[in-house]
């Protein structure tokens, strides 16, 4: 069972690089220890900025160090980053083209009993909406090391969510990413479009289902913004049903766009596999997903029901 | 008179022809900042048509970047791009002179128009000046109406955390914003002890629309070592136009052709 989480991968994946480039920096709200960024701050302190408890000041900051040539990765909590900042992100980062990546850390329900302030089900429909944001949510630490290594390559404006909890391993250090989705396995009655936390409870509900007799595919669409369009719809050729799975509430999310995407271009029904619209079950990530049926039994369950 | 007063009419002539050939425009605000930005562009900042994208140049946001109008005559003016093209085209269809600033215009550093923002992105551009030692100098502006924005103290609390010496922000306190007088919709005062609260060197600039004074002041913030510089610059809104003077009504305003031709004398009497 891996136990290294994405954070930490996004800062070894940072700390190899600023070794290189002395432009890399890292900007912390108080969140470096939760970030997995304290390393970075103590490996390159010239190349780490604190602002404290104060996400608008963090995000404006970085756009203006960007602004004069620097790589900011701005490292904060999804739930603040995605929210209180938001016009920051909107203003200074999106329409300004500055080279900013926001990560945000402790994506979706990580927090668990924490309660709905330190959630973070409305980022991805927040940052898709601002033109020119990219949004990934990486699915284990092998993509995440890609994707961060990516967007090193680029001076464009990106948001990053990751969970708190270390991923289940579903590539390997050979993992070949590009295009910003991954077809982990094709099928033919059903599609599942999945990211982040929830690409392992599809894969594994699509194992379930083929001891059924059915058919699952399963895409990893890592870049949920811009999604990788022509990609999920030849995965999605000849089945009948396309689920879209993500820990979001059901508005504006992956789900969305992926019933955005057939609606438009090629007509099927597609189901969401997400959180509700409402408050969320006091409990860990995982009794929260178990509660809601995200989990391998439960959306096998629920796929079934909707071929019957 | 000398020439840096002698340009500031010649801005305001400028804006007052681009607000009234657009028909928009916040031309109260212009008013006020209008001695502010010449100071800055044309005597204490290291920066020109031709090094506007070297890194050494001096870094400028105005944060209230509702007096974009302003900004453009004085960059026009400066040479950064055709005034004519400003003058003709300002908030018209498919224009690129947008009424808030934007990087699509030549000598422009940030885009703006969000209330709020300027002092912090400041704060990065200062900081990154720090970090490389280099020695360009950043300069940001905002209004007193804007400093209600919770997002300046943030700011102004990283801004002397990192000792920013080589940051300057200037508030063009003009007393009014678009409900009224500051004092009546949202008393910010006092400023200045604001700042020195918040760690920050103070100067106070009695009449914000003398250039003197303000040369002064800002050649004084450069040789403050160790933190950053406010320089609370009492101006007039729409200084110049007596019937624009001090009202909040011209914060945004249409002239009619008989209030145009008014501003253009009194400005013309007023610098003769």
């Amino acid at each position: 069972m891996n136990k290294v989480t994405n954070r930490q991968v996004i800062c070894d994946t940072l700390l190899a690089a600023a070794k290189e480039d002395r432009n890399i920096i890292v900007a912390c709200s108080d969140s470096r220890g939760s970030g997995s960024m304290t390393a970075f701050f103590e490996q390159f302190p010239a190349q780490s900025v604190e602002v404290g408890i104060a996400e608008q000041d963090l995000v404006s900051i970085s756009a203006g160090l960007a602004s004069c040539g620097r790589k900011v990765f701005s490292v904060s909590p999804a739930c603040f980053l995605s929210t209180r900042s938001y016009e920051q992100a909107k203003v200074d980062v999106a329409y300004a083209e500055t080279n900013v990546t926001l990560v945000g850390i402790s994506g979706g329900i990580s927090y668990g009993a924490l309660g709905m302030t330190h959630h973070s089900l409305q980022d991805i429909a927040a940052m898709s909406a601002l033109p020119g944001m990219r949004v990934y949510l990486p699915s284990d630490r092998f993509q995440t090391k890609a994707v961060v290594e990516e967007l090193l390559q680029d001076e464009k404006p990106a948001y990053i969510r990751v969970s708190r909890s270390a991923s289940e391993d579903l590539y390997s250090e050979d993992t070949v990413f590009s295009g910003g989705a991954k077809v982990l396995k094709e099928g033919k009655d059903v599609l599942f479009v999945a990211c982040g936390e929830l690409v392992a409870p599809c894969l594994h509900a699509a194992e379930l289902l083929g001891e059924e007799g059915v058919s699952a595919g399963v895409v990893d669409a890592y870049r949920v913004k811009p999604l990788n369009e022509e990609l999920i719809l030849k995965a999605a050729e000849g089945v009948r049903l396309v689920a879209a799975a993500e820990e979001h509430s059901p508005y504006g999310g992956l789900f969305s766009m992926t019933a955005q995407l057939f609606s438009s271009k090629r007509p099927k029904k597609v189901i969401g596999l997400t959180l509700p619209d409402g408050h969320i079950v006091t409990g860990t990530q995982s009794e929260a997903f178990q509660y809601y049926g995200l989990t391998a039994e439960g959306i096998a369950r629920r796929v079934k029901k909707e071929l019957a | 008179m000398d020439e840096l007063t002698k340009n500031s009419y010649k801005l305001r002539r400028i804006v007052i022809e681009a607000v009234y050939r657009s028909s928009s425009g916040h031309i109260g605000g212009d008013l006020s900042v209008v001695d502010i930005l010449n100071v800055l562009y044309n005597k204490i900042m290291n920066v020109s048509p031709e090094t506007r994208t070297d890194p050494n140049r001096d870094r400028f946001i105005l944060s209230k970047a509702h007096c974009a109008d302003c900004l453009y005559a004085v960059l026009g003016e400066k040479g950064y791009f055709d005034l004519e093209e400003y003058l003709n085209t300002f908030e018209r269809f498919q224009s690129r002179f947008i009424g808030h600033t934007n990087t699509d215009i030549p000598g422009v550093e940030m885009n703006g128009g969000s209330l709020g923002h300027g002092l912090a992105v400041s704060v990065g551009m200062a900081l990154s000046a720090k970090m490389d030692g280099r020695g360009y100098r950043t300069y940001v502006v905002l209004g007193d109406g804007e400093m209600a924005e919770g997002s300046n103290y943030e700011a102004m609390m990283a801004a002397a955390q990192y000792g920013l010496d080589n940051l300057c922000a200037t508030v063009d306190l003009n007393g009014l914003q678009i409900s009224g007088t500051t004092k009546e919709v949202m008393n910010s005062a006092p400023l200045g002890e604001k700042f020195k609260a918040f760690g920050w060197n103070v100067i106070e600039v009695m009449d914000g629309n003398h250039c003197e004074e303000l040369v002064a002041a800002y050649e004084a913030a450069k040789n403050c070592k160790g933190k950053p510089t406010a320089v609370i610059a009492h101006t007039v809104k729409g200084k110049g136009v007596s019937f624009m003077e001090n009202n909040a009504k011209w914060h945004h305003g249409v002239m009619s052709a008989e209030q145009y031709e008014r501003a253009v004398r009194e400005l013309e009497a007023m610098y003769e």
